[in-house]
């Protein structure tokens, strides 16, 4: 790419001193992307956008939240009820969390299919997992904020998972709460770093997208790019297409804050915190079920490690282990399109996270047609998670004979190779 | 080795294993002296003394039946007192022999049998188990029965079944007089 040169003086001073205009230039307009990505690649740039949503409504919810005990829940009701727009605020930040998760899930997942862990974009992809984490502990934390039974016992919950490590699980608790139980140390801590977290996603998400800049997207075919005919620049090719998506997404999006704004929420979150009474059913944010499901699925010890302990790490493990994905999974080819037999398991992947995820709302004694419990369902789905990782991917990756990918993403489109005809 | 630069190198060599010892020397001043300014940072976290000051609560007796419960707040955290009739201590001690997951027996548990004071948190993921009243759910045990994952407590408050790993926590208590404690 041959940078313009600019003739305002201004634009040249500044650009002599600090190159942002060709840094833009290089970045945002000429920047060279793959032309056949599909629809399944607009959600990267949703996740950004979502983001920058978060962060302007929250630091606008801030202004009018009171993170203390006594008043967090009647302040988050005076945003709803007094505030001006205050209602809209707080349903696009509440909404906004769900959206966000729907968002990156898609995105993890077209990573999945697609191969886009795979070398070069190790790297991409592990800062992607360390975005998830931090996300989840950004959410967690601000569903603590406003105060209500959910919230108390959510924080209560989580918080105690630690309490499972041997010798310093007791003390990382009470250093976490702050005090002997959730209490308004634990609320304020929690305020102060839901406010933090969102900016390090934000730094993570460059660290993400510089990681990006330096191999480039990936695509459907998951072939590499041989020229300039493969290639288009992202402006306005995909600037536009970016901007169609959002426009669907925010109808989705609005669609909820405006006809269903508690679709998300559990109705308990609207009583006041009571730490003398636990709600008789607690679930998390739908975005974290499977994860609740795969830490209650452990109801066993295993030789002496008690099941509790077991629980947490899988639970934490269930997220860790997709950092070791690219080295997981042994095939050559990129794109499922070319793998048979993975394109078909990958569904079968997709589904069983969503099976977790369902579990996770049900109580685990509760029976699913009166047949199995949710326990057993969840056990169920739990092995296959860990067994498809751990086992599939890396056997499936040496047994399987892939079809062979086209030589080249224009070749694909010029040549009727009967290898592009089926789509993903 | 033989030639001159080398050969002037001879001299400083002692140089090295100084500029050596001196790096090792600041990199470990370094990373103690910024260990010892994070720990504050640190420990901020943990309770403050406001916090801890606030840890012991007196509990009147004398108004408790036999076969009822109360509930006190010590902590932030539930205390159960439950004065316990005949039959449940009876049960409680006949099943020190049972199959227990934490085993402990019924007398370690209570300074007197009638009142079995246990902190109502549940050992698990830190609910608050049902049982206090006699109408809610008591488990198959007699005890107490916590909802967020199925855990059942006997009339000691020791863990029988369900996923929770420890019994209910006994916490530091004394009898001032006959008919009051104080917990903490
Ligand atoms: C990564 C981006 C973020 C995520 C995923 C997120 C998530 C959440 C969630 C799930 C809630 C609970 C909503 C409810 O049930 O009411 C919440 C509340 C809150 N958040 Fe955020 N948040 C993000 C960024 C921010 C930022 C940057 C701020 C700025 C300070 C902020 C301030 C607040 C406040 C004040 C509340 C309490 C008011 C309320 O509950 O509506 N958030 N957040
Ligand atoms: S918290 Fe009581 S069973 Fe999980």
């Amino acid at each position: 790419m041959t940078s313009p040169t600019w003739n305002n003086p201004v634009v040249k001073w500044i650009e002599y001193r600090l190159p942002v205009f060709s840094f833009t230039q290089e970045h945002l307009i000429d920047y060279p992307t793959p032309k056949n990505l599909n629809y399944w690649w607009n959600f990267g740039s949703l996740a950004g956008i979502t983001l920058t949503i978060m962060i302007v409504t929250g630091i606008v919810l801030a202004m009018h939240y009171t993170p203390h005990v006594d008043y967090a829940f009647e302040s988050v009701e005076r945003i709803m009820r007094d505030v001006n727009y205050g209602w809209l605020i707080r349903y696009v930040h509440m909404n906004g969390g769900s959206m966000f998760f729907a968002v990156v899930y898609i995105h993890i997942f077209r990573g999945l299919y697609y191969g886009s862990y795979k070398a070069p974009r190790e790297m991409l992809w592990i800062i992607g997992i360390i975005i998830l984490l931090t996300m989840m502990a950004t959410a967690f934390l601000g569903y603590v904020l406003p105060w209500g039974q959910m919230s108390f016992w959510a924080a209560t919950v989580i918080t105690n998972m630690f309490s499972a490590f041997p010798l310093i699980g007791e003390p990382i608790v009470s250093w976490l709460w702050g005090g002997f139980s959730v209490d308004n140390p634990t609320l304020n801590r929690f305020f102060s770093l839901h406010y933090l977290l969102p900016f390090v996603i934000f730094g993570l998400v460059f660290v993400h997208l510089w990681a990006l800049h330096v191999h480039h997207s990936n695509n459907p075919l998951g072939i590499d790019t041989k020229g300039p005919q493969d290639i288009l620049p992202f402006h306005p090719y995909y600037t536009i297409k970016d901007l169609f998506g959002l426009g669907v997404f925010m109808l989705v999006f609005l669609g909820f804050v405006f006809f269903a704004p508690n679709f998300f929420v559990e109705p308990d979150n609207y009583i006041k915190a009571n730490p003398m009474q636990t709600p008789t059913h607690i679930v998390p944010e739908w975005y974290l079920t499977p994860f609740y499901a795969i830490l209650r699925a452990i109801t066993f010890d295993i030789w002496f490690i008690p099941a509790k302990l077991i629980g947490v790490m899988a639970m934490f493990g269930s997220v860790l282990i997709l950092v070791l994905v690219p080295w997981l999974d042994t095939s050559k080819v990129r794109s499922a399109r070319y793998r048979p037999i993975y394109k078909q398991v990958y569904w079968f992947f997709v589904i069983d996270c969503i099976v977790l995820g369902w579990v996770g709302f049900n109580s685990p004694d509760a029976m699913f047609m009166g047949a199995v419990s949710f326990l057993r369902i969840g056990q169920v789905a739990t092995a296959y998670y860990f067994l498809h990782l751990l086992v599939v991917m890396p056997v499936l990756g040496k047994l399987e004979r892939p079809r062979s990918p086209p030589e080249s993403i224009s070749a694909a489109v010029t040549k009727e190779t009967d290898t592009v005809t089926e789509a993903a | 080795m033989t030639d001159a630069p080398t050969a002037a190198a001879g001299a400083p060599h002692e140089g090295e294993t100084r500029r050596d010892f001196l790096l090792i020397a600041t990199s470990v001043v370094g990373a103690v002296g910024t260990a010892l300014a994070v720990w504050p940072l640190i420990d901020q976290m943990n309770p403050a003394a406001d916090v801890l000051a606030l840890s012991s609560t007196e509990v009147d007796l004398s108004p408790i039946e036999v076969g009822q419960s109360i509930t006190v707040v010590w902590r932030g955290k539930p205390v159960f007192i439950r004065r316990r009739t005949a039959k449940e201590i009876t049960r409680a001690k006949a099943d020190d022999t049972s199959d227990l997951p934490d085993p402990q027996a019924d007398a370690d548990r209570v300074q007197k049998p009638e009142w079995l004071i246990l902190v109502g948190v549940c050992t698990h993921l830190g609910c608050i188990p049902l049982g206090q009243r006699t109408t809610e759910p008591r488990g198959d045990f007699g005890g107490w029965f916590c909802p967020c994952h199925g855990s059942h407590y006997d009339t000691s408050g020791r863990i029988r079944k369900g996923p929770a790993p420890e019994n209910l926590a006994v916490p530091k208590y004394v009898f001032v007089t006959d008919t009051k404690i104080k917990i903490g």
